[in-house]
């Protein structure tokens, strides 16, 4: 019987994945404009994929893990702006497809999330404790 | 003696278990309050820990006959009392988690198994005193 300390796990793992959500949303703020990527093209947006995993094969101990990262399908911002060498012929620049209010409201989004799993770490070390103190 | 100090236990212990195995679902919960098509799930405590107490909860299975029968065994004993919460606010990913309701439960959870561990330390301290018979 080992739920209390399952707790740390779930816990942790989305500690984990909150902290990747955020990357993703530093990486996204920081390349708003990034026109020009590795690989020549306009930064693409990024965005996590979350989804739920048992944390020891039972199906109450429940965590969740990034899947996987995904490229925004979401089309470029085109700017007119004929001197920017990256311009096509009609002088139009493609923008990254970033969304900063979307981008904003996500890394709120994730800290919160991070806060509350945080808070569920703490009050489980309490509780474990006043377990261990049982009796004494 | 032993006996009866075991059957005095047995009481909290279970409760104990059930709370703790609560707290479990609850985190499970909160961790998971961006995933989509997550459903979030609880238990009925006083309806759970009643059938823990009636012993009705040991692991029901099928009787597995042969070697391609599936073994039906819940992992945990507690398994089959979680249920699926009923949503207030449907969301688009088809996520159920109400952070409110959840981080609610979880505080009142951990109040609880504290109460339970407080009412197990009064018991044994007046265990104690009745054995030392001062």
């Amino acid at each position: 019987m080992s739920s209390m300390l399952d707790v740390f796990k779930i816990a942790g793992s989305a500690l984990g994945a909150q902290s990747v959500r955020m990357n993703t949303t530093a990486s996204n703020l920081a390349n708003a404009d990034s026109v020009v990527g590795p690989d020549g093209q306009p930064y693409k947006a990024k965005q996590v994929v979350f989804a739920a995993k048992p944390v020891d094969g039972s199906a109450d101990a429940v965590g969740v893990q990034v899947e996987q990262v995904v490229d925004s399908a979401a089309p470029g911002r085109m700017v007119y702006d004929p001197a920017n060498p990256a311009a096509n012929t009609d002088g139009y620049v493609e923008m990254p497809n970033v969304n900063v209010v979307e981008e904003m409201v996500n890394m709120i989004s994730a800290s919160r999330s991070y806060q509350a799993n945080a808070e569920v770490m703490n009050t489980a070390r309490t509780l474990i404790q006043r377990t261990l103190s049982i009796g004494q | 003696m032993t006996n009866r100090l075991d059957k005095e236990l047995q009481f909290h212990q279970t409760a104990l278990n059930l709370r703790a195995y609560r707290q479990q679902l609850l985190s499970s919960n909160i961790a998971n309050a961006d995933t989509p098509n997550y459903k979030a799930r609880d238990i009925d405590f006083s309806k759970a820990l009643t059938g823990a107490l009636n012993m009705r909860l040991g692991p029901v299975a099928l009787a597995t006959t042969s070697a391609g029968h599936i073994d039906s065994a819940p992992a945990s004993p507690f398994d089959s009392m979680a249920q699926y919460r009923t949503e207030t606010q449907s969301s688009v990913d088809g996520n159920t988690v109400d952070m409110n309701t959840e981080r609610a439960a979880f505080a009142e959870n951990a109040l609880h198994y504290e109460a339970s561990i407080t009412f197990i330390n009064g018991l044994l301290r007046s265990m104690q005193t009745a054995v030392q018979g001062q």
